[in-house]
């Protein structure tokens, strides 16, 4: 049996996933925007995927931009935001734990000229509200925070955020990257008070390639990409209609959020009632973290080891956000965890479709590492 | 305590005796608005609709969107209704309305008190209130001539409700109270604006279009569904028949002069339309013609077009400028699925030099020769019917 844990890397992309993809790709694979028959039916596909991505975040269709991910969508925002906006500031406000996508956007504007403002966070990751009350401006065009943090789980207050930047008059569009909690928790961009919000197809058991973000009716973003007016002219380029489909596939295939949602937290309280037990083993994620993703340390024991080790008995976990592959984490940093815990944090991600005996496996192989590896 | 939404009745409240037809339309209408998120109870006192939520959970950003669509709402907010108690409204006020007081500078309190039982008078409630904003929310002054929110508290015969600025309503006659009739839609910008107008003052929709494959495309049609669609988010279901036009045109190309083509078509349109409209138990058709717009639309152009008809034909367009009809479009959203560039049935064989002022007698005298009985029957046998939602 393969025990996959590394679910907020990627999921397995589910049955209801595949059979929308295998159709699309067969039979609707027209181009969307031809005026024949063959276009038609893939713009009526189209249409309907938008209907059903947008159900899943109670929006409107016309809310929701295609995209081919996660990181193209925090691109978006972030890039079209400050582009639309450049006129009315140049501050951006987001934290030091965002995921890369977002930081290397917010990078790239800071060598353009912005003036971009990293919040620190608490010994839990979340974003001080003293911090963010001081550097909100009314020269702030953007406050870019992620819903839940990637590597601990962390859930980020964004409708007290919001109001946050309302009280203070700034000018400034929300976007909260919405990866990690799209699925597990019911997202509705209005109550959170975001006006962009970013979603991704793999990891909620859809295929990889596809993503969206949320723009709300009456804001305008700048496009980064120029072509076609495909997408309300913010995606040129003719839509992935393959990829599309299984998005709003897995989109559909989210099951109730409640039922889930306390089949993981069962899932996670014995995982952590089996980690408690083992001497050494410490876990990093705050109490009221979100149930999917446990973030655990081992001093003494470099991550890389210790997943080569599981990964040979077919437990499969992380050490950390996969698009920071190698480098140490600097969510663990900015909590202002010791150098011991960082490098050898181990990041245990569930999903829906993860069973008992996966955590059971885990909680196996975990303490027959501890026994072999510390021993040595 | 439960958040609801209190609704302010149009122009309806100035009718008299048959008042109560126009209520029992709106609430009707509202119901079939609202459905798609979930189980309300409606309770209507004085001109003020209560709309309540079946639970906690249901969206009431949507359902307010979706009041905001509905003709004979003067105005509409989100209120939180209490019991009848000082204590629970002074509890409640704060926490209740952060979200509109947080941004803002400045602020009123008015005070309605139908309950004249309640132990205290409205200046008095409005100084409770405004003294407890003011300590929950240090940043806020009173400006009681322009305040950027005014903070509603009424007391009625059950409840207590309080709530900010009232968003301003569709305005209009609920949709049903006027009978029916019948648009014509071509899929440019001013036919469902038309749509729209009329149906604001309580007609229920029918719409005719005219398709003429292979000069028009099915993405034209689909265009025209979906201009009713948003027609239809306000004017709740639309009744669409596409008539098959391309013979008819061919025909008055082949047999009529040139200069009259685009008149002969519209009068054929109309005898057409004229048919279907009342299969359907439509009093009246509705154009988007405008005054001097194009040559069909001249004073004598449009005298020839009612004469192919005995229905009444409502132009609510007629004294309009384009922009303005434009900022209309914008306004419900038909504006951007108008301008998608297909051919409809209008832009397909017109006349290099129209005539702008024909006369009637020579425009019925180039239609004899055209086989206009069987052509019709023809057209309205292949006319196809749907039903056309938001």
């Amino acid at each position: 049996m393969e025990v996959y844990l590394d679910n907020s890397a990627t999921t397995p992309v589910c049955t209801e996933a595949v059979q929308a993809m295998q159709q699309a790709i067969s039979v609707t694979w027209g181009n969307p925007s031809s005026m024949h028959r063959i276009g038609l039916q893939a713009e009526h596909l189209l249409n309907q995927c938008r209907a059903t991505v947008a159900a899943g975040l109670s929006c409107l269709p016309g809310e929701i931009i295609f995209t081919s991910g996660g990181t193209e969508a925090n691109n978006l925002a972030v890039l079209g935001t400050a582009t639309a906006r450049a006129r009315q500031g140049c501050r951006i406000i987001t934290s030091s734990v965002e995921h890369s996508s977002t930081a290397e956007s917010c990078a790239e504007l800071a060598s353009r000229g912005y003036d971009v403002v990293y919040l620190g966070v608490d010994h839990t990751g979340r974003v001080k509200e003293e911090d963010l009350a001081a550097a909100i401006n009314r020269d702030t065009i953007l406050v870019s925070l992620m819903a839940v943090n990637n590597e601990v789980g962390t859930v980020q207050p964004i409708d007290v955020i919001r109001r946050m930047v309302r009280r203070a008059g700034a000018p400034a569009l929300i976007h909260c990257d919405a990866v990690q909690a799209f699925g597990k928790l019911p997202i509705h961009p209005q109550q959170l008070g975001a006006d962009l919000l970013t979603v991704s197809s793999h990891k909620i058991h859809g295929p990889k390639g596809a993503g969206a973000l949320y723009v709300r009716n009456g804001v305008k973003i700048s496009p980064i990409l120029f072509g076609g007016s495909q997408e309300q002219r913010l995606r040129p380029g003719t839509e992935p209609i393959p990829a599309i489909a299984g998005f709003a596939a897995a989109v559909a295939a989210i099951p109730d959020h409640t039922q889930a949602f306390n089949h993981v937290t069962a899932l996670r309280d014995r995982l952590v009632a089996g980690l408690q037990a083992m001497p050494g083993v410490f876990i990093n994620s705050p109490s009221d973290a979100l149930p999917y993703l446990t973030n655990i340390s081992v001093p003494g024991l470099p991550s890389e080891v210790m997943i080569n080790f599981l990964t040979e008995r077919n437990v499969h976990v992380s050490s950390g956000s996969a698009c920071a592959k190698g480098s140490k984490s600097r969510v663990l940093q900015a909590m202002g965890l010791p150098d011991s815990y960082v490098t050898s944090a181990l990041r245990i991600s569930l999903s829906r479709l993860t069973t008992w005996q996966e955590i059971d496996a885990f909680l196996y192989a975990l303490a027959e590492a501890l026994a072999t590896l510390l021993r040595r | 305590m439960t958040e609801i939404l209190l609704i302010k009745a149009g122009e309806l409240v100035l009718k008299g005796n048959n008042r109560r037809t126009f209520e029992q339309q709106l609430v009707r209408n509202l119901r079939r608005a609202l459905e798609p998120l979930g189980q309300w109870q409606f309770s209507l006192q004085q001109s003020t609709l209560q709309v309540i939520p079946a639970n906690s959970q249901m969206d009431m950003h949507r359902a307010a969107a979706h009041v905001g669509q509905v003709f004979g709402i003067a105005g509409y907010s989100r209120a939180l209704r209490l019991p009848k108690s000082m204590d629970a409204i002074l509890e409640h006020c704060a926490p209740y309305l952060d979200e509109q007081l947080v941004g803002v500078r400045t602020f009123k309190c008015e005070a309605k008190r139908a309950d004249k039982t309640f132990p205290l008078n409205s200046p008095q409630i409005c100084a409770k209130v405004g003294e407890q904003l003011l300590n929950a929310f240090p940043h806020l002054k009173v400006d009681v001539h322009k305040p950027d929110v005014t903070v509603n508290i009424e007391v009625r015969d059950q409840y207590a409700f309080i709530h900010a600025n009232q968003i301003r309503g569709a305005g209009g006659l609920p949709v049903g109270t006027a009978g029916d009739a019948a648009i014509l839609i071509s899929g440019g910008i001013d036919s469902p604006v038309a749509a729209w107008m009329m149906a604001r003052r309580g007609l229920r929709l029918a719409a005719i279009h005219f398709a003429s494959p292979p000069y028009t495309s099915q993405r034209a049609e689909e265009k025209v569904h979906k201009l009713l669609g948003q027609v239809a988010g306000y004017s709740g279901r639309i009744r669409l028949f596409v008539v098959p036009f391309t013979a008819i045109q061919e025909q008055i190309k082949t047999r009529c002069p040139e200069e009259l083509f685009t008149l002969i078509m519209r009068r054929v349109m109309m005898r057409v339309s004229e048919i279907i409209a009342q299969r359907e138990n439509c009093g009246a058709l509705i154009t988007g013609e405008s005054l001097g717009q194009v040559a069909s639309q001249t004073l004598e152009a449009l005298a020839c077009t009612d004469a192919a008809t005995t229905m009444p034909v409502f132009r609510p367009l007629i004294g309009m400028d384009k922009d303005e009809a434009v900022q209309i479009a914008r306004q419900i959203g038909t504006f951007d699925i108008s301008i998608l560039p297909y051919e409809d049935c209008c832009t397909v064989f017109t006349p290099r030099r129209p005539r702008t002022r024909p006369k009637l007698s020579l425009v019925e005298q180039a239609e004899s020769a055209l086989d206009l009985d069987t052509m019709i029957d023809e057209a309205i046998e292949g006319t196809k019917y749907m039903a056309i939602d938001a």
